[in-house]
């Protein structure tokens, strides 16, 4: 592309800046429009979880103050707890929205919040587009950056976390993350302070909008001290990274949910003390300059280790002695992936955080992971002070990438820059219509190196001559060029089709296929929540799973125990011994508590395999870490080690609150034919069909609401007994009465075939 | 952390490190020697800490003299600081903090103007000039001053 550059005349060389910005925007219009297969799929909707907290969070801010959002403490949630929700968020994400928003109304457009919300992540995602096209072209050419823009704006594995209605911190960190590195290369190659100080400034930004900032932290950091070693220092180095340093650091301890981690904590030490090293070379350089005598420069030298090991043995002491907080266990759990399971299971219990599989490597990046080894190749030909940049980023984001999940988006980035400079070179190479001189020389005394030449797609020795053959005849450009053409048409469709069918799900509304082909939605957990909303005292509490906290708290409007936050462990473990233990344990937990109302999620009537009973074994597990004489693992497995819920289940398991309000009624839904669990294919256990099994019964709790396809279904918790009976007592006498007069109802007998006609697609 | 950058004290220091390693003079026709060193004798420390001086003296521009100066101060506002905190507590620690970051920012910033001033650094900065570097200084310090004073309470 850039050779296109230097051989068409001028008069079109003027027109390339416009073609340039034609081409970006298109791209940033791709990215935006590839984001919107949920809006018109389902509607404009916050999706999934934490999403939810962040929409409730903005509402708060735009109908409050800044200070009082920076000062909120939330009591509804966390009940009887609350959290100072103020000071452990990060507020960039919010405050971005609410400018979006507070601008848009000063220009009089009416636009709701939530559409700025559910808009956020697409339109930035043009952004990130545009700031790798200058991240890429810092590295290479405009060509190579071009690629790259176009890659980032489709490649799935970013597309996973910023689709419309994805409103959550990396919608807007990934853009941040490469304007930051956009800025540092910038500053570097400089030697300029006020990139420096500009870099600093994006990095408060990154800081203010995602945990993820460590990354930034520890990058740059170990990108000077690889520069230092490979004895590349150079002052220009030393005016990017002080200026950046001493002003973002300062910067990043604004926020409130920092506050003095970046002198405190050991993620952040790296980075000091690199900055610490800068100033002693920088220092023994200039001395070094002055100082006539050899033997004079070694002894600086001698001073400077002794002086750096000085510091780190302090850093290491002050560890010990407890002034500087040591490595969290998050950060642990990023070097042995076994770590997370044993001492926090609530960090393992989320399924992102689980290591990655393979073949979602190909499925978020396609072929750009195939390239993405040639390009970090051909940045080593030329290992530029900024290549080495993007080769560490390369190996930290592959290796974190390998650890979990989700850290797949910090790793695309890199991918999609790598892959275009492979790409562009290739493209450069066999554009460029010149066969160069030294083939044709070649040519006549060799046949021998015949084999080696054709064999290396990237040597220039060939043998071109009159009829030209080899490498640079017309048909190798042409199969070369062409079977990569059709490479990227495969990668746009299946970003296309990863984006439409993977990705798009809001996750609040389902859609599954009728059998006649045609979409049928499936709507329940806002029809649940739409019930508590409607029908609950506004002050009532709700105890769910922690998963469904912020959907409560963003939906319903009501106060929860616990949610996705998770800053208090036994808080959780608490209600996962609520949900885990029997009747007669758990009703005086919930008594405690003022729980009004338990929510459960149920798939076994429709197939959604996100539910309880599949999640309930982590409940297990968080309550066994802090009671594990009252709850074990093992009593919930049958004595061959299975995870059964049919007539093998053990008592243990039957007898929980989870199992019970999970299949409570459930199988008056199926008349004769036996109830099916169809997420476990497991049979439950039907008095109808079986004489030995007996209904389940709930003494403590009833059944309020049951959404249509049993996947919300919400129970009261019962007040004390009118006559200080125990529940059970008090059960027991009330059925005595009944069974003279009524028969257990029949079920109803459209259940079944409902059910059966919906099948979920996941 | 505080570098000292200004010669002067540099000197002195790396002068009171230099009483194991050999001195300048002696052993430099053999490597193997200085691995086994005699100790400096004092005249020689004195001799390399005064021709170090001289020439710093007689090369270095009043302009960049006047910047050293400030550097000089600043490691000395940082210093006091330092054993103020040690001594009588950190109590009010955003505003130790805030004091102490914005001398070493400051010391950092007024550092880089000074290396993209010098004339024989010209050569690594060749966007940089030296009015560009002092409108560079001037933002970053605006930056600093700004966060720092936000960060005082």
């Amino acid at each position: 592309m850039v050779l296109l550059q230097s051989s068409i005349p001028p008069s079109a060389a003027q027109a390339l800046p416009l073609l340039k910005a034609v081409i970006l925007l298109t791209i940033a219009g791709a990215a935006i429009a590839s984001r919107l297969f949920s809006v018109a799929r389902f509607e404009s909707i916050i999706h999934e979880f934490d999403p939810w907290f962040n929409f409730r969070a903005t509402k708060y801010l735009v109908s409050h103050d800044f200070y009082s959002f920076l000062d909120w403490f939330d009591d509804r949630t966390w009940y009887p707890l609350g959290r100072v929700t103020g000071g452990t968020l990060y507020p960039g994400l919010m405050v971005t929205s609410a400018l979006i928003f507070h601008t848009l109304k000063a220009l009089t457009l009416p636009v709701d919040i939530r559409n700025v919300c559910v808009m956020l992540a697409p339109v930035f995602s043009g952004l990130t587009a545009y700031v790798t096209y200058l991240f890429t072209t810092e590295m290479k050419d405009e060509g190579a950056g071009l690629l790259a823009a176009a890659f980032i704006g489709i490649a799935p594995g970013y597309i996973s976390r910023s689709v419309a209605g994805s409103y959550d911190n990396e919608a807007i960190a990934i853009f941040l993350l490469m304007l930051t590195f956009y800025l540092w290369i910038k500053a570097l190659k400089l030697g300029s302070a006020f990139w420096g100080a500009l870099t600093a400034l994006f990095y408060f930004y990154m800081v203010a909008a995602w945990g993820g900032y460590v990354f930034i932290t520890n990058i740059i950091p170990l990108h000077a001290l690889v520069l230092i070693i490979m004895g590349r220092y150079s002052n220009r180095l030393y005016v990017a990274y002080s200026s950046w340093y001493s002003l973002g650091t300062l910067a990043s301890m604004q926020i409130p949910f920092v506050g003095f981690l970046p002198i405190r904590s050991s993620e952040h030490m790296g980075a000091l003390g690199v900055f610490g090293l800068l100033q002693l070379v920088g220092f023994s350089q200039y001395i070094r300059a002055r100082l006539p005598s050899r033997q004079f420069r070694v002894l600086i030298m001698v001073a400077t280790v002794a002086l750096l090991s000085l510091g780190a043995l302090a850093v290491v002491g002050l560890t010990f002695t407890g002034v500087i907080a040591p490595w969290t266990g998050r950060f642990y759990s990023l070097w042995d992936t076994g770590y997370a399971k044993i001492h926090i299971p609530i960090i393992a219990s989320v399924s992102e955080h689980q290591p990655t599989a393979w073949p979602s490597f190909l499925f978020d990046t396609h072929m750009l992971i195939w390239l993405f080894p040639a390009g970090v190749y051909l940045l080593f030909q030329k290992l530029r002070d900024e290549h080495v940049f993007v080769i560490i980023y390369a190996i930290l984001g592959s290796y974190f990438a390998g650890v979990m999940v989700r850290l797949m988006l910090t790793l695309t980035p890199v991918v999609c820059v790598c892959g275009a400079v492979a790409l562009s070179t290739i493209f450069d190479q066999y554009t460029n219509l010149a066969t160069p001189e030294t083939a044709g020389e070649e040519s006549r005394d060799g046949e021998s190196n015949k084999d080696e030449s054709s064999s290396s797609l990237l040597n220039i020795s060939g043998l071109a001559r009159a009829p030209i053959v080899g490498i640079f005849s017309p048909w190798s450009r042409v199969v070369v060029m062409g079977s990569f053409l059709v490479y990227l048409c495969m990668f746009v469709q299946h970003c296309t089709w990863v984006t439409s069918n993977a990705y798009s799900s809001p996750s609040v509304v389902l859609a599954s296929q009728l059998p006649d082909g045609s979409t049928h939605i499936i709507d329940d957990f806002r029809e649940a929540y739409y019930w508590l909303r409607k029908n609950t005292p506004e002050d009532a509490k709700i105890m769910s799973w922690w998963d469904y906290g912020y959907q409560i708290g963003g939906m319903a409007d009501r106060t929860t125990l616990v949610d996705n936050n998770t800053w208090n462990n036994t808080h959780i473990a608490t209600v996962g011994k609520a949900m885990s233990s029997r009747e007669e344990v758990s009703y005086p937990i919930l008594r405690k508590h003022d729980v009004d109302y338990i929510l459960v999620i149920f798939g076994g009537l429709i197939g959604y395999s996100g539910d309880d009973m599949n999640k309930f074994l982590w409940m297990v597990r968080i309550a066994e870490g802090i009671w594990p004489e009252e709850v074990q693992e093992r009593n919930f497995f049958t004595p061959r080690g299975e995870y059964k819920v049919d007539e093998q289940a053990t008592p243990t398991m039957r007898n929980s609150m989870m199992y019970k309000m999970c299949y409570y009624r459930f199988t008056e839904l199926f008349g004769r034919q036996g109830a099916v669990d169809r997420v476990r294919n497991q049979r439950i256990p039907s008095p109808t069909t079986d004489s030995s099994a007996t209904p389940i019964q709930l003494n403590t709790v009833e059944e309020a609401f049951t959404s249509e396809n049993w996947i919300v279904r919400i129970y009261k918790v019962k007040g004390l007994d009118l006559f200080g009976r125990e529940h059970a007592a008090a059960m027991a006498f009330e059925e005595g009465k009944k069974r003279g007069g009524r028969t257990i109802r029949a079920p109803p007998s459209g259940g079944h075939g409902k059910g059966k006609a919906r099948v979920l697609r996941v | 952390m505080a570098p000292k950058r200004t010669p002067r004290q540099a000197v002195t220091k790396a002068g009171a490190v230099s009483s194991s390693p050999s001195p300048a003079t002696a052993g430099a026709s053999t490597p193997a020697a200085s691995r086994i060193p005699a100790l400096p004798t004092a005249a020689d420390t004195s001799a390399i800490v005064s021709q170090a001086w001289n020439s710093y003296v007689a090369d270095t521009p009043r302009k960049l003299k006047l910047v050293d100066a400030f550097m000089v101060f600043l490691v000395a506002v940082g210093l006091i600081q330092f054993v103020y905190c040690i001594l009588v507590g950190n109590y009010p620690f955003n505003a130790f903090l805030s004091g102490f970051s914005i001398t070493v920012g400051q010391f950092v910033l007024t550092a880089s103007l000074r290396m993209q001033a010098n004339p024989n650094n010209s050569s690594q900065f060749e966007k940089v000039t030296p009015e560009r570097a002092f409108a560079d200084f001037i933002f970053g310090s605006l930056v600093l001053h700004f966060f720092a004073y936000n960060f005082i309470n």
